[in-house]
């Protein structure tokens, strides 16, 4: 069998986190009752006028910057015409040959290195309005399609990617840093249920063969609902698309691009009418929109008050911090909230990696457990630098500092009254040996067991000290058993 | 003399003077619409209820001493193609005939606030398209000074009516000549602004970088008002201009010093009219006569004004026309009619046992939106929506829309040029009085030619005033016009003003 590589360029469509449309001044939240979110404007009534809202431009100019792309100092919004129930003008406000923001990358990287780091140039990421949902009763076959135009106009931001990726992994990583880099901006919430981010994906093959490389025809996949979805649909499409080439041997150029509607029960995509793909949108100038232009003076105000990019943080993590990239991973997925807790627990407490284990681990059990968002957990950074920090000065044991972070949570206390509440205190060194000694003395067998090399039997005396003394630290006096039985 | 008698400048001194009420003033002229519109046509609706209750509100606010808007009082008739809240917004066309507005357009809403009396919605070509007002989907519109004539257009019941004297002052839209021109045919007075002088928020559009909303009236003291009432900045509207908007009725009589007005000697060339020819020429002489210095310019592309203006508007047209589709409102075709239409073409072609052609009958969304358009648009506003698709069309921009584009560049620079050297630009406005009716309808392209002289200022976006000159010895009124730089407003109505005053004289 040839081998062969699969080529995927993706385009992502996110909706921008403004409070307004793109060109009037109807609110985006999601969910409200049909059609109770539109004007003259959004529902394209006669002489209605769009309005360009500037804060859209300066989310998806922040959006271009962190994608290192260029943004132009003039561009353009051109109408895109089609007729469809969803559009009410009958042509959507869209950015043809001039996007506001271009030639860009994102680099992408594997934790668990089953890809070398790459980075993934991005051809273009422009501005358009969104269309309304239709919703059709196609059981029946003619029942009544429904329109909700709330959503008509929202502002999305159409980013489109080179055809960079090799395979659904590197797919799936793309995603996931374009994901948090735009949770991370603040630009958009993501929300692929709420159609906030929405993906499709443009595949086909390069073929090794004894002739020479031969390309497929590409692919543009449609109706990806996850990036689950996004995964399997590729593999899945990689696959049929090497079968359909060895029945029919058709290279691209030899048949139009298609698209193909990925059917996430079914675990396969389907082939959808090909009609609108050779549509002739009839780009030209919107004549009721000034051209958009962006200082240098803009600019390098955006550029200042760009935020850190997730990459970036995790350069930090692992330069300053000192965490293993792997850690620094985990903690910048956890977003921004967390990200910002991590930087004031290790401000109190100056250990960074008992801060990260701390959160990456405790902290997210505990949430889990208690079926709680972070930002509802009671527990503000002080405390648990503070906790963080007696453990380290040998205040607080080790062994009893889950149950005081626990307690902290449940009472909303600080350590030093938590741990007064639990007796607990750091214990001195001599009190320790006496109770070892008093223990060794009432244990005679486990002595001699340990003598006879069933180390192990020291178990026993650990539950024991515990119960005399809670603050007892077990791998203390396991270690003064063991020095105390040696000198016998 | 009646009041109808009376310009709008008048009637307001009388008003102001409590000499004759808002209502009294609006009955006049509702009498007198009732008189002569059955023969004229000018108006598609006359909302004379609502008018008296305006009128009274008025005349109730006077009485009470409240502050009163410029127009306090005075009649004003709308183009039916601009939204009026709860008004039917029909353009004239049957796609909009149960069309009504859920909004008020922004001109409308300043009428409004200037407390004019809105007294009904005038005739026009469909979707403002066309040099005759023939083009209506539900009548024509006579010119008052020959009933067999047609009064211009597309804004023809607007300057009919004020041809009538059924109103004082009236609201039209001009996109390549269609104030000027029926203006220019019934003897009034009519001004095109400055491409984003006034609002175009609530206009129907045509070709959206062309449009302008702006006065007629039958004097050019009262075009002033008017235009005053009207003009401003709109936030709604992006292409309305951020500029401060003079008041224009306060320096109208004020005449200008050092007048120098160009001329363009191809304006005079073959195809002009020789009494037309003769009374621009008259209007010439006022200007020397009044100390005026006549100029030569060159506006060397202007002969293809008319060439790339039918290639923009209708480009435009297309794209903003597209969401007449019969889904969310306006004419839908009957939905039992379509499936039945397309039932019988899929039986039909299983009958002749053609598969492929049965699978292949459009889809019922498809359909209906075939169905809907070609029921509800008129047949010169299809015209203008294929030779726009077609010129936008992949293969077919360039050579078109993009071509028309510099020539446009080209025009505005012509003009800049020209005012580097004069205040103003002379020259007609039409090549010939109004022509009978009928005559131009089925020649598309004689009646594109129409707008020879208008559609330079649109492409431009500088604003153009049209006005009185003379009449023809068979007794119809000839004008012409005079255009401006960009926000020149002032000047072009003061400039128009001298002539009209010594020519009364």
């Amino acid at each position: 069998m040839p081998d062969y590589t699969t080529i995927i360029g993706l385009e992502v469509h996110v909706q921008l986190a403004t409070h307004s449309k793109l060109f009037c001044g109807c609110s985006t939240r999601f969910g409200a009752e049909p059609n109770t979110q539109t004007c003259p404007v959004c529902l394209g009534l006669p002489g209605a006028l769009p309005v360009m809202n500037a804060e859209a431009v300066r989310l998806a100019v922040m959006t271009g910057l962190a994608l290192d792309c260029e943004i132009p100092a003039y561009t353009k919004w051109d109408r895109k015409q089609y007729f469809y129930p969803d559009l009410p003008k009958g042509y959507q406000i869209s950015q043809y040959d001039l996007p506001l923001t271009q030639k860009g990358r994102l680099e992408i990287r594997d934790d668990k290195e089953r890809f070398a780091s790459k980075e993934v140039r991005i051809t273009r990421a422009h501005l358009e309005e969104d269309a309304g949902k239709s919703s059709h009763d196609e059981a029946a076959g003619k029942g009544d399609s429904l329109i909700d135009l709330n959503r008509t106009g929202t502002p999305l931001l159409e980013i489109v990617s080179e055809p960079d990726l090799r395979n659904s992994l590197e797919a799936r990583a793309y995603l996931d840093e374009l994901k948090l880099l735009l949770t991370y901006l603040g630009v958009s919430d993501c929300n692929m249920q709420e159609g906030s981010l929405r993906v499709d994906a443009n595949v086909n093959l390069h073929i090794e063969t004894p002739a020479g490389k031969v390309a497929t025809p590409i692919v543009e996949i449609k109706n990806l609902n996850s990036f689950r979805a996004v995964e399997r649909a590729l593999d899945y499409e990689a696959q049929r698309q090497f079968r359909e080439w060895e029945e029919t041997g058709k290279k691209l150029g030899e048949a139009p691009k298609t698209t193909r509607g990925w059917d996430d029960v079914a675990g396969k995509t389907k082939a959808q009418r090909s009609k609108e793909e050779s549509a002739d949108y009839r780009y030209f100038p919107d004549p009721d929109l000034a051209p958009v232009r962006t200082s240098p003076e803009q600019l390098a105000k955006a550029r200042a008050e760009l935020p850190p990019r997730p990459a970036e943080l995790r350069e930090q993590l692992t330069r300053e911090h000192k965490l293993s990239p792997y850690d620094a991973g985990v903690l910048v997925n956890l977003g921004r909230p967390v990200l910002d807790y991590f930087f004031a627990v290790v401000a109190k407490c100056g250990d960074a990696k008992a801060a990260c284990n701390w959160i990456t681990q405790d902290i997210q059990r505990t949430l889990k457990y208690r079926d709680r968002e972070f930002a509802e957990l009671n527990l503000p950074a002080e405390r648990l630098g503070e906790l963080i920090a007696l453990v380290a000065k040998g205040e607080l044991p080790t062994a009893r500092s889950r149950e005081v972070f626990e307690a902290m949570i449940d009472s909303g206390d600080d350590a030093h009254s938590v741990m007064q509440q639990l007796g607990i205190g750091a214990v001195d060194e001599s009190e320790l040996i006496a109770l070892c000694q008093e223990l060794l003395a009432a244990n005679p067998r486990v002595v001699d067991d340990v003598k006879n090399g069933k180390q192990q039997a020291i178990g026993a005396l650990i539950g024991q000290a515990k119960k005399k003394n809670p603050n007892a630290d077990p791998a203390r006096i396991r270690e003064l058993c063991l020095e105390l039985i040696a000198k016998m | 003399m009646a009041l109808v008698d009376l310009s709008a400048t008048e009637q307001r001194a009388k008003l102001n003077a409590r000499e004759v009420t808002a209502v009294e003033l609006a009955q006049a002229y509702l009498a007198r619409i009732a008189a002569k519109d059955g023969e004229i046509g000018a108006f598609l609706r006359v909302t004379g209820e609502a008018a008296l209750a305006q009128a009274a509100e008025v005349d109730r606010k006077r009485a009470a001493g409240e502050p009163l808007g410029l127009l306090a009082g005075l009649p004003v008739a709308v183009k039916d193609v601009l939204c009026q809240q709860g008004e039917l917004t029909t353009c004239a066309s049957r796609m909009l005939e149960h069309f009504r507005s859920p909004y008020d357009s922004t001109v409308v809403a300043k009428l409004k606030a200037a407390d004019a009396v809105l007294i009904g919605r005038t005739n026009m070509d469909e979707f403002a398209m066309g040099g005759s007002t023939e083009n209506s989907a539900f009548q024509p519109t006579r010119n008052p000074h020959d009933l067999t004539r047609s009064p211009g257009g597309s804004s023809g019941g607007a300057a009919a009516c004020v041809a009538a004297k059924m109103a004082p002052l009236s609201i039209g839209t001009d996109t390549g000549g269609s104030i000027r021109q029926p203006a220019g045919l019934c003897g009034c007075v009519g001004l095109k602004p400055t491409y984003g002088r006034v609002s175009r928020y609530g206009l129907v559009a045509f070709a959206s970088s062309l449009d302008q909303v702006g006065p007629l009236a039958s004097t050019v003291e009262d075009t002033a008002l008017l235009m005053e009432a009207i003009a401003g900045h709109d936030p709604r509207d992006s292409t309305s201009l951020p500029v401060e908007s003079p008041k224009f009725s306060q320096t109208v009589n004020q005449p200008l010093k050092d007048l120098r007005i160009g001329i363009v000697p191809e304006h005079f060339a073959a195809g002009l009219d020789p009494e037309m020819e003769a009374a621009v020429r008259g209007a010439i002489e006022v200007y020397k006569s009044l100390g005026a210095k006549i100029v030569e310019v060159d506006l060397p592309h202007g002969k293809y004004g008319v060439a790339a203006y039918y290639v923009i508007a209708p480009c435009e047209a297309s794209s903003n026309l597209s969401r007449y589709d019969g889904i969310h409102y306006g004419h839908r075709a009957s939905e039992p009619a379509v499936e039945a239409e397309l039932a019988a073409e899929r039986a039909e072609a299983l009958a002749r046992g053609d598969k492929a052609a049965a699978e292949a009958v459009e889809s019922t969304l498809v359909r209906l939106y075939r169905r809907s358009r070609t029921e509800g648009f008129g047949a010169e506003v299809k015209r203008r929506i294929m030779i726009g698709a077609y010129a936008l069309s992949a293969g077919y921009y360039d050579a078109y829309y993009l071509k028309a584009l510099k020539v446009r560049r080209l025009i505005r620079q012509d003009f800049d040029r020209a005012f580097s050297q004069v205040d103003l630009i002379l020259s007609p406005v039409t090549a010939a009085p109004a022509f009978k009716l009928g005559k131009l309808v089925d020649d598309p392209l004689q009646m594109y030619l129409v707008d020879l002289y208008t559609v330079t200022a649109n492409l431009a976006g500088i604003p153009a005033i049209s006005l009185p000159c003379g009449m023809s010895k068979s007794g119809l009124p000839l004008g012409f016009q005079l255009l401006a730089p960009p926000l020149e407003e002032e000047r072009l109505l003061r400039g128009a003003r001298m002539c009209e005053e010594k020519r009364k004289s």
